[in-house]
């Protein structure tokens, strides 16, 4: 079964409704996992953090646990997260997990941890070292869906906009190159023009306005997300038809998709990575302590967001924020459970 | 002042004695560190920065500042990664190639009288630009035979002090004790008396840069074989860290005035004093001021310690 097909806004929905039950865990009640963090700069890592705590602080207080301390390093550097994350190793932590600042850099530190009888689980930025377990978000998936989404909306098909992220950021290709996959499969479809928007809504804004004027009549626009409120600004400062934008879970997307629906009935979806992965992948590094059997690569479905689940979305997202969703130990089983 | 605790032996001493504060207090805090095991993991990372801080010593011996270093190591970690591990034959000459052009950089620093701050920072673009086009995305594999040799586990010393003390070692006899180090020396305490003296200084410019060249090199080796693979920017911090270890390690801006073994220990003095914040739960936002304060610290003795040398 391929996990990254399920639509998890039921999940997601049913995370934020319930309340966190969790139950004793006699088996890793005395075990220590740390969070080795490598960058906590933008408004996406804040909520990862803050999810962290908020879930782990429960874990802790309710036995699961004994500790879960989160280390951010201070200067995104891989010598530095390396230098971590051998003092985590020192610290006798039982579990580390990790979002790395390279995939391969910290492959020596990661062994030496293994070696030391340490588990590692990394997420987002993950290792490649073998010894470790790599909770992945499907990327590829989540431009794929874009155009899936906006052919069934467009049956006659036209023409795309894509609004890139950041040039040489792996994430970059890995989306545009799902969107690519899916207009190759949707010929109705054809990309018109693509600019760099660096997952930023002021960036986007002028990247768009620039390129309209060379371009007729577009009919949808495929992001990365941090990018569709931007595009929307640029399309209406030039006076043409609002296209379906794609919006990437951030709450000035949300809020304008709402005004938008409430005033004209306008309809698009919303699809992004919610930041609270981290509390998947605490509790992934709790149950491999717990002696279940993971298997080392999972997939982290992404978060999308539909015209029925907008209003109860935008509000459960913070000012500023991105929509999230956190993990409980039932549904981290149920990711696993789905990877066997 | 008695005999035995004259200012020069206080100089000397006063990176060793940081060393041991450091590390006494790493061993109160975290007991688990103080075994064959919890040394190595500790100290390990401390090779590849000790090698970088020679090279900057090196350079800062002739009066120069190299603000290139950790570009450079970057870039030699990947070709290490990448072509002495696919075909050892293009590594080697590669890497040969970046000792010579540090050489040549040497020689038009002194030949055309230029700042080396101002050369060695364009450099420094030259070498991430390099970096990328070898390897545009992290990866790559330590060479086996340099992934065997960091990993080394000797019976009852970890293998990372005997490297830290060989290393001290060779450059002490080299530079501190031979007849041409007391010239290599002399050219950056006293250039004029050294080329009057019939030297010349373009050979001993050359030479220098040369050195710090081949111990970038090495320093560049060493990390990609703890790392197991390379990245264009993965040792970028090198740069000011090795400044840093070199002065922690009684090295001097006004040139001739350094120490091999004191550079050695400011490394090492430098990666525990992460280690000992990191144990200390402080939050990772002090850190770096917090680093920077125990620096302070102890320049500051070392300044009380030159008045004393004046006074007297």
């Amino acid at each position: 079964m391929k996990f990254t097909k399920v639509t998890v806004v039921g999940a997601a929905l049913a995370c934020l409704l319930s309340s966190v039950a969790v139950p004793a865990f006699a088996d890793t009640a005395d075990k220590r996992i740390a969070l080795s963090n490598n960058y906590a700069g933008n408004s996406w890592r804040q909520a990862m953090l803050t999810s962290w705590e908020k879930v782990t602080g429960a874990a802790v207080s309710d036995g699961a646990v004994a500790a879960a301390d989160a280390f951010t390093t201070a200067e995104n550097q891989v010598t530095e997260q390396a230098a971590q994350i051998q003092n985590l190793i020192l610290q006798g932590y039982d579990a580390i997990v990790i979002n790395a600042a390279s995939p391969e850099g910290l492959n020596g530190a990661v062994k030496e941890a293994c070696d030391a009888g340490v588990i590692v689980v990394s997420f987002d930025g993950i290792v490649t070292e073998p010894c470790a377990w790599r909770i992945a978000v499907d990327f590829h998936q989540m431009g794929k869906t874009q155009v899936e989404y906006l052919a069934g909306r467009l049956p006659d098909g036209g023409n795309l906009l894509e609004i890139r992220g950041l040039a040489g950021v792996f994430v970059d290709d890995e989306i545009s190159g799902g969107i690519h996959e899916g207009v190759a499969e949707n010929s109705q479809f054809s990309i018109k023009g693509s600019v760099h928007g660096d997952w930023a809504q002021d960036v986007s804004q002028k990247a768009v306005a620039g390129i309209l004027p060379s371009l007729s009549d577009i009919k949808g626009v495929v992001t990365q997300g941090g990018d569709g409120y931007g595009a929307a600004q640029a399309f209406k400062a030039a006076g043409r038809d609002m296209p379906i934008i794609v919006m990437g879970n951030r709450h000035d997307e949300l809020t304008w998709w709402k005004e938008q629906k409430d005033a004209n009935g306008y309809e698009t979806m919303s699809v992004s990575i919610a930041p609270g992965v981290s509390t998947l992948a605490f509790w992934v590094a709790q149950q491999i302590l717990d002696g279940k059997d993971v298997p080392k690569d999972l997939t982290v479905p992404f978060l999308s967001i539909s015209q029925d689940t907008l209003e109860e979305s935008l509000e459960n997202t913070q000012a500023g924020g991105v929509a999230n969703v956190e993990y409980s130990q039932e549904e981290a089983q149920g990711v696993i459970a789905g990877a066997m | 002042m008695s005999r035995f605790l004259t200012v020069n032996t206080m100089r000397t001493l006063l990176p060793a004695l940081s060393l041991a504060a450091i590390l006494a207090a790493i061993f109160y805090l975290q007991p688990r560190t103080m075994s064959y095991f919890g040394l190595n993991l500790l100290l390990n990372l401390a090779i590849p920065i000790a090698l970088a801080t020679i090279a900057q010593m090196f350079i800062l011996c002739v009066n120069d500042l190299d603000l290139s270093l950790g570009a450079f190591v970057s870039l030699t970690a990947c070709i290490t990664a990448t072509w002495l591990y696919d075909t050892p034959v293009l590594g080697v000459l590669a890497l040969a190639g970046c000792v010579l052009a540090y050489a040549a950089l040497g020689a038009l620093i002194h030949l055309r009288n230029l700042p080396s701050i101002v050369v060695t920072l364009g450099m420094s673009f030259v070498w991430v630009g390099v970096a990328v086009l070898i390897l545009p995305t992290p990866g790559g594999k330590a060479p086996e035979w340099i992934r065997a040799l960091m990993t080394l586990k000797p019976a009852l010393i970890p293998f990372p002090i005997i490297a830290a003390v060989v290393i001290a070692i060779i450059v002490h006899f080299g530079l501190m004790k031979s007849a041409a180090g007391v010239v290599l020396r002399g050219a950056g305490g006293n250039p004029l008396s050294v080329e009057r003296a019939g030297w010349s200084l373009l050979r001993i410019k050359v030479t220098m840069y040369a050195l710090s060249g081949f111990f970038g090199v090495l320093s560049g080796m060493a990390l990609v074989g703890l790392t197991t693979s390379a990245d264009a920017n993965i040792a970028e911090r090198y740069t000011l860290l090795s400044i840093a270890g070199a002065i922690l390690g009684g090295s001097q801006f006004v040139g001739g005035r350094v120490s091999p073994i004191g550079a050695v220990i400011g490394a090492v003095t430098l990666l525990l004093t992460g280690s000992f914040l990191s144990f200390l739960r402080l939050n990772p936002d002090w850190q770096i001021g917090a680093q920077g304060a125990i620096l302070i610290l102890v320049l500051a003795l070392r300044v009380l310690i030159d008045r004393s040398d004046k006074r007297s």
